[in-house]
């Protein structure tokens, strides 16, 4: 049994050591928001914040994250820049299937926490490790820059 | 899919039938009431007006659409939507949205069988679905004048309200008179100038549920009891298990069972890292079976040993073997295509639960209909016993439309032999070693230009597996020995019918690795290499790649208007920045007509795509907000394919196994896109595929301008190494 603080909460949570943080969260926590999509952090459509950085969350294990502060999606609803972000989101209508855009608004958010005005450079590093599969790359780099501009 | 639009109905039952396994779909035309009583959401709260099976208003003014094809990015569950209520007179953001059961009364309009694909939806669901909302307003309208006693036509709607005079009724307040009415045959529809939603760029209905994580997807499926599964497959085609030791999966903390099943063993657990690291521990042996040595390199060199012969006859005129000798100038090119994945971001997966008599199955899939009927023959009971919920789909591309019912009947052979609700789930390296790829092709070309450098002869022999055998649709997609979808783009290009002496002639290998339609299927190939011949021809001819397909085009004014507004906007024939080079290409494929106009770099044995532009006349555009994103989404997915897509074998085996080794695009790798629609009011096509077929020759011809090199073989990635 692990103690966790998972979006402000702490979390008793019943998982071995080796357990990576992404099956934590969506088979014993419950909370699907976090999606599986490659295991060895290939894609990003597993990325959580530990301690406001973006880890992939399907390599790193649970141990990693004893005494830290995990976010997910489920927390950017409260979360000062993931609003901006998410509403970025939808003005610019990014989503196709949506299965990758957890990830990408994990990633996106923690680029805006660091950087308030990213350049195409500076979105290309954050995000490149964000695969989406709908191609809906020109909307996430667009949705960024507006996201920085309600920001600044 | 394929364009199968033109299968008989009746004929395509039979076909059905027999695939399904002694289940008849039937076709129903929708009527009013005629389903109320198997209406799906009739078990909605509150009474419920289901005067057909899209669409149910409840007395708690809940206004319900049910959408006959699965939602996998492409935007339907906002695009029918609008049909409706476009008729319906209600505002888009009040109505509900779910995924239909499987029923006959879904079943596509134009296939006869319930499937999401072929880039078919909006346009074979366009009428039905306004249809739908026009008879329930109609049903609304005459409850409202019963009740007060006035004639229909003293009523009017607005906004999910009848009014008459200074009353007003909501639509949930008339349901239950309404769902008493009986309907009329016909309801006539809006006249186009009246439209206040279609044709208006709109915003995504499912967007904000998939921007907090709430969306619920097929790997998202839980409930007490579940557990979760993974399979550990022959990785050799044909290969069987021929024994197995569990006994170290079993200490794994978290292992339930250890099952075996028809496609290999499963792995039962608590949780996926149980099951994966009990799989892990598995000690399997396995039969390699025929195809142990099987390797993509050897199976090119069959292709080009068969392309010496003469195939199945696709299309031919005139004399093309006679006349090559009188062609002023030869083109001579072989052009080949690697197995590709589809790899959608969400692995595949699906969730069983076996009841006594019944089963419920949690799937994102493209064909509800065909899962059913092949559980259903796994657990030996009824297709009706089955009930099959289609949460999102996290990308399909034509995956999750397996008419092999892989990955399903997969998982209720699991569950069955677990006995307990189990969820399967596919890891990466099992989607993209698990097969039902792209076909990869050969095709050997001779192309005699005149004079004039127009083409005079053009013999194309085309190698590469079938896809549509053993499916619902062979039997009209398989004539006389060519599939039809192997020679999509090809067989009935403009171009080639334009060559007075023509031959396009298949060689159909068979070969034990499944193959599927992919996104855009044989467009896929086909016009990448038609689009670069017109290239070659052009530069063979001394002429520009635009002007030069302009005049073969000019009986073509689908095409021209398409190629004409993408070279138009891109500044064609206009200098560009030191070190940039572009390239066109122009493609029909699913009815709409696509033309991309792309600029490129190349440096140090590496592409940048910089800028597409693209124009589609796809006719009458119901949502041109989604339009633009499945532009967008099919460039992305033929460039993906295009720079680094490569499936092969080794030794029997495939040697890609995640995205570290099957490479996809990247945001870094994707270049602006600028989508123009010509205005149009011709015959409506597709929007989720027509946009990747012409990516790939209109990168490769850039390439060609940039550096003087023809792409021939694809990825573009190993040939510029």
């Amino acid at each position: 049994m692990l103690t966790l603080n998972i979006n402000g909460e702490e979390k008793q949570l019943d998982v071995t050591d080796d357990m990576p943080i992404l099956w934590a969260l969506r088979d014993v926590a419950q909370m699907t928001g976090t999606k599986f999509g490659c295991g060895m952090a290939q894609c990003g459509a597993c990325t959580v914040h530990l301690d406001g950085q973006p880890i992939r969350s399907c390599v790193t294990p649970i141990s990693a994250a004893v005494g830290k502060k995990i976010t997910t999606i489920e927390h950017m609803n409260s979360d000062p820049v993931g609003q901006v972000v998410q509403d970025a989101w939808q003005e610019l209508d990014v989503v196709q299937c949506g299965f990758c855009q957890s990830g990408q608004i994990m990633a996106a958010t923690a680029l805006l926490s660091q950087n308030k005005s990213p350049t195409d450079a500076d979105i290309d590093a954050a995000m490149n490790g964000n695969i989406c599969r709908c191609g809906t790359y020109p909307r996430i780099r667009a949705a960024i820059h507006h996201a920085a501009k309600k920001l600044a | 899919m394929g364009n199968i639009k033109n299968i008989s109905r009746r004929q395509f039952l039979k076909a059905t039938a027999f695939i399904a396994g002694g289940l008849v779909i039937a076709f129903t035309i929708p009527q009013a009431k005629r389903f109320m009583s198997k209406s799906p959401a009739s078990n909605a709260d509150g009474a419920t007006f289901a005067p057909n099976a899209f669409l149910h208003i409840g007395s708690d003014d809940t206004i319900t659409v049910l959408l006959a094809h699965s939602e996998m990015g492409q935007s339907i569950w906002t695009t029918l939507p609008m049909l409706i209520a476009e008729e319906l007179d209600v505002e888009l953001e009040r109505i509900r949205i779910e995924h239909a059961p499987p029923a006959p009364v879904y079943a596509h309009t134009a296939y006869g069988l319930q499937i999401t694909g072929g880039s078919t939806t909006t346009w074979s669901e366009f009428d039905r679905y306004r249809q739908a909302g026009a008879m329930s307003r109609t049903l609304l309208v005459m409850a409202a004048a019963n009740r007060l006693g006035v004639s229909p036509e003293q009523c009017r709607t607005e906004n999910g309200m009848v009014i008459v005079g200074d009353q007003r009724f909501t639509y949930g307040e008339l349901a239950d008179e309404a769902a008493k009415l009986e309907a009329p045959s016909e309801v006539p529809l809006r006249d186009p100038s009246e439209w206040k939603i279609i044709g208006k760029a709109t915003k995504r209905l499912d967007s904000r549920e998939k921007i907090d994580g709430s969306a619920v997807f097929g790997q998202d499926i839980q409930f007490d009891g579940l557990k979760i599964a993974v399979v550990s497959r022959s990785p050799y085609f044909g290969g069987k298990l021929k024994s197995y030791d569990d006994s170290e999966a079993k200490k794994i903390p978290g292992v339930i069972k250890v099952v075996q099943v028809p496609t290999g063993v499963a792995v039962v657990a608590d949780n996926f890292w149980a099951a994966k690291r009990g799989r892990d521990a598995l000690n399997i042996e396995w039969d390699a079976g025929p195809n142990a040595n099987l390797d993509s390199d050897q199976m090119f060199a069959d292709f080009r040993k068969m392309a010496a012969e003469k195939g199945a006859i696709a299309a031919a005129a005139g004399e093309p073997d006679n006349v090559l000798d009188q062609a002023s100038k030869v083109i001579e090119a072989e052009y080949a295509v690697p197995y590709l994945a589809h790899s959608p971001m969400e692995p595949l997966n699906c969730t069983v639960r076996i009841s006594k008599d019944s089963c419920e199955i949690w799937t994102g899939t493209q064909a509800p209909g065909l899962e059913q009927a092949a559980a259903a023959a796994i657990l030996g009971i009824d297709p009706e016993k089955v009930k099959v919920h289609t949460p999102f789909l996290g990308g399909g591309f034509g995956r999750r439309g397996n008419p092999d019912t892989d990955f399903v009947s997969e998982a209720t052979h699991v569950a069955k032999a677990a006995g307990m609700p189990v969820k399967t789930i596919w890891t990466r390296e099992d989607d993209i070693k698990g097969a039902y790829y792209r076909p990869m092709n050969l095709h050997q070309v001779k192309i005699g230009l005149d004079e004039a450098g127009n083409p005079l002869v053009w013999r194309h022999t085309c190698v590469g597996q079938s896809i549509m055998t053993g499916t619902p649709f062979e039997e009209y997609m398989i004539k006389d020995g060519v599939d039809a979808t192997s020679v999509e783009g090809l067989a009935d290009s403009p171009y080639v019918k334009a060559t007075p002496h023509h031959l396009v002639d298949l060689h159909t290998p068979k070969i034990d690795i499944p193959v599927l339609w992919w996104r855009s299927v044989g467009h896929s190939q086909n016009a990448f290499i038609v689009e670069s011949l017109i290239d070659e021809m052009a530069h063979a001819a001394g002429r520009d790649p635009v002007e030069y397909r302009r005049q073969l085009l000019k009986e073509h004014p689908r095409h021209l208007a398409a190629l004409n507004l993408a070279a138009e906007k891109a500044g064609w024939g206009k200098p560009l920045p030191a070190g940039i080079f572009r390239g066109v290409a122009v493609h029909e494929s699913f009815g709409s007509y696509v033309a991309e106009v792309a600029e490129v770099s190349v440096a140090n044995g590496e592409v940048k795509v910089h800028r597409v532009v693209c124009a589609i006349d796809c006719g009458l555009v119901v949502n041109p907000e989604s339009l633009v994103a499945q532009m967008e989404s099919g460039i992305a997915f033929g460039l993906s394919a295009a720079l680094t897509g490569k499936i092969s074998l080794k030794d029997g085996k495939i040697e890609q196994s995640n995205f570290n080794d099957y490479q996809v695009l990247r945001i870094s790798q994707m270049p602006k896109v600028e989508v123009h629609i010509v205005p149009s009011t011709d015959k409506m096509g597709g929007a989720g595929e027509p946009a990747t077929p012409p990516i790939a020759p209109a990168v490769t011809n850039a390439i060609f301008a940039a550096t003087g090199k023809r792409i021939r073989t694809l990825p573009i990635a190993d040939q510029l190494a």
